[in-house]
């Protein structure tokens, strides 16, 4: 056991080492707070962009002053777009310091048993990052197959015809207002590009790549799978990611081609005060394959209604859902579903849990479009309600032009039973580890389509969330 | 040794009185069956013991070894050593056997409670379990033992499960558990013959002098494989009669229609 003078010393030596970190910071550059066409000039300036780019933002931003704040899911009107700052050059966000991170943070940090050098990346002070080392042997393998995986302002500079073809195409600036946002003031996220016929084994985690510019408020990330090839792109982490800005808003187009498939895998643990407003959408060709596994446990409000559109015959989509909404959380999570060909099949599965006064809604869109004959899809909403307080909704939209189709939807909500708790209580399960354990089983069959440690993670997250909630 | 003794014990569910004064002392190495009509309040009894919050108690006691245990929680009256064989065991799905009872071993073992740091802290529910090679080894010969499939280690905790595969896995818990005093709730009811001899093999083996059990039923019938020291007969709440393996013996000829002509109007009265 340490003395009281060993923790006295062992601070001493943490603190000298934060102010030597301290010191070492680069001057940077941000953008004046508000939102206006000089700071777009700015922010192209700053990363020396092709002209389309830059008029691309421009047109964008003047489709995000034109749109009204959506009114029909959750209250978005503590979003005070003056206060925030739009672009700050990476180094800038590594320049907080530790002591300047929430305890509450620290503290889940400290349970998750999340290693030094990520909690410090995770709260935005950290600089290296050990995984580089493995990350640089993966680019090698990728390299040799022909795979880009880059942030995607590498992407538009070393990439730019690729990046034109399909930027904005599947999610146009005028589709949603933060889609018009995000399209105006967009830095980092991540480029993927997988050859024809190309298998990447190994999941692509945005993890590996932290040093890079790609974890900004306004990520951009653009997926492309050739014909018959096949990734798992892996976004986010489990831990919670303690951010000084207060809008999120990010746009994800993915592209699967004839034959290939893509998996897309998200946990989504912002800190309590961000709104997270996100647009992620895939088209899915003749035969293809598009899956969706998202997790949303962070954030204030969450809006994210991951979708598939099937534009070939035979094409499959898949969206996976779990949300955990707490005190003062509002997911309104979901997705969408467009069969716009013969033969298409889709699944989505949503999972809710609420509690401590937590409003999960699941808001989902089943299109069939005309000509989308024999096209089958099923759809499983499942809400667990920790206490009286909390809240669940559901918002079906069911739209079918066709006939010869097969459509199934159930819902069900569900309160956490006396009889379960009783049960594992009377096998010396403590209350909150007993309902931890039946939430846990819950949403097992989502987390059981993680990547490894994620799942490990997860399930230790929501033990985390769920200590001292019951009684 | 160890003595359970209920002294005196009143329940009531909302405002209506279940049990109405059962006086039991159970003491470790001894069987002790308590046969009853349906309806009498057997099942209560079980609840009350093992600490069910849906009951209140409003008179008597529950004594361990001369200390009440009607302030514990029911995992902390499961850490004291008593254990309930569920009539009818609770489905929770997408926890896997194994999962679920490497949890409650960690638990009742003390695992759980051990510091995970040099502060002294207990740390994450769900830390600080018991090493995964050594429960595995535990679980793979205790289902061995007691005739449970080895598939059922990742099966979701009675999901699906049939009656003989419930009663079954309770027996198991039983066993990894290692309770001082059992309490088994109508472990015979749906069982055709042969799951009814696997129960009763499983109960047989783990009735150590070490070990006392409370075998609450409605049937005379797993009697024939498990031998009782003592039988009592419950009725409207309380027990009416205590005596030897004759008294269920008398049970089975004479029916509970005597019990009621018997004890109906004393207890009426």
């Amino acid at each position: 056991m340490a003395t009281h003078a060993d923790r006295e010393a062992l601070k001493g030596v943490k603190e000298d080492y934060e102010y030597g970190f301290h010191d070492e910071i680069e001057p940077v550059f941000k953008t004046e707070r508000g939102l206006n066409h000089d700071v777009i000039d700015k922010i192209s300036d700053q990363k020396n962009e092709p002209q389309w780019m830059r008029e691309f933002r421009h047109q964008a931003l003047d489709i995000f002053f034109s749109k009204p704040l959506p009114t029909w899911g959750a209250d978005l009107s503590g979003i005070n777009f003056d206060e925030i700052v739009y672009y700050v050059r990476p180094t800038e966000k590594q320049g907080r310091s530790w002591d300047e991170v929430p305890e509450s943070i620290k503290r889940t940090f400290d349970r998750l048993g999340i290693p030094e050098a990520e909690r410090k990346f995770l709260a935005g002070v950290g600089a290296q990052y050990d995984s580089e080392v493995i990350y640089h042997s993966l680019r090698e393998e990728w390299e040799r197959q022909g795979v880009i995986f880059l942030d995607m302002d590498s992407g538009l500079r070393e990439h730019e015809d690729i990046v034109r073809e399909y930027f904005a195409t599947v999610i146009p600036a005028a589709d949603n207002k933060f889609a018009a946002l995000n399209s105006a003031v967009w830095s980092g996220g991540s480029f993927v590009y997988v050859p024809k016929g190309v298998h990447v084994d190994i999941p692509l985690q945005a993890y590996f790549r932290i040093n890079a510019e790609n974890m900004g408020q306004f990520e951009r990330t653009l997926i492309i799978v050739e014909e018959g090839a096949s990734v798992h792109y892996v976004e986010g982490c489990t831990a919670p990611i303690y951010s000084s800005n207060s809008l999120h808003s990010a746009v994800v187009e993915i592209i699967v081609k004839k034959n290939a498939r893509c998996r897309y895998t998200t946990i989504q643990n912002w800190s309590t005060d961000v709104y997270n407003l996100v647009t992620k959408r895939a088209v899915a060709y003749e035969g293809a394959t598009m899956e969706w596994i998202d997790g949303n446990l962070g954030s204030k409000v969450t809006m994210k209604y991951p979708a598939v559109y099937m534009m070939g015959p035979k094409a499959h989509g898949e969206i996976l859902s779990i949300a955990f909404a707490g005190r003062g959380q509002h997911q309104d999570a979901g997705g969408k579903v467009i069969h716009a060909a013969p033969y298409t099949s889709s699944k989505i599965v949503s999972k809710s849990i609420s509690k401590d006064g937590g409003r999960a809604s699941y808001r989902g869109l089943l299109r069939v479009a005309k000509g989308a004959h024999h096209s089958k899809s099923n759809v499983v909403c499942d809400a667990l309600l920790l206490d009286e307080h909390s809240r669940s909704d559901t918002y079906p939209y069911i739209e079918i032009e066709e006939e010869q189709v097969s459509v199934g939807h159930e819902a069900s909500v569900s309160k956490i039973g006396e009889e379960q708790l009783f049960y594992l209580m009377s096998r010396g399960i403590g209350e909150d580890e007993a309902a931890a354990m039946i939430v846990g089983g819950f949403i097992e069959p989502l987390v059981k389509e993680l990547p490894m440690e994620y799942a490990v993670e997860m399930n230790r997250l929501i033990q985390l969330q769920m200590e001292g909630t019951i009684g | 040794m160890s003595v359970l003794e209920i002294r005196n014990l009143h329940a009531a569910v909302e405002d209506r009185e279940i049990l109405k004064g059962v006086n039991l002392t159970l003491r470790t190495g001894e069987i002790h069956a308590l046969m009853g009509p349906n309806g009498s309040g057997k099942s209560t009894l079980a609840y009350v013991i093992a600490g069910h919050p849906h009951y209140e108690v409003t008179e008597g006691d529950i004594l361990l070894d001369g200390e009440s245990i009607l302030d514990l929680e029911p995992d902390e009256r499961c850490k004291k050593g008593i254990f309930l064989a569920f009539q009818y065991p609770v489905a929770v799905p997408g926890v896997s056997v194994a999962n679920f009872l490497r949890t409650a071993v960690s638990n009742v073992r003390g695992y759980t409670s051990q510091p995970v740091d040099a502060e002294g802290r207990s740390g994450v529910i769900g830390s600080n379990l018991m090493p995964m090679r050594e429960f595995r080894k535990e679980l793979n010969e205790k289902m061995k033992e007691f005739n449970v499939d080895p598939s059922f280690a990742r099966r979701y905790l009675n999901d699906g499960f049939s009656g003989g595969e419930k009663k079954r896995t309770e027996v198991l818990q039983m066993a990894m558990l290692q309770p001082k005093f059992a309490i088994l709730d109508e472990s015979d009811s749906g069982l055709d013959i042969d799951a009814l001899r696997v129960v009763a093999d499983g109960i047989n083996k783990l009735a150590t002098p070490d070990r006392g059990f409370l075998l609450i039923t409605h049937y005379q019938r797993i009697l024939n494989y498990v031998k009782p020291h003592y039988v009592s007969i419950f009725y409207d709440g309380r027990i009416v009669m205590t005596g030897g393996p004759e008294v269920a013996q008398m049970l089975e000829e004479k029916g509970y229609s005597w019990v009621e002509r018997e004890f109906g109007e004393a207890v009426a009265a």
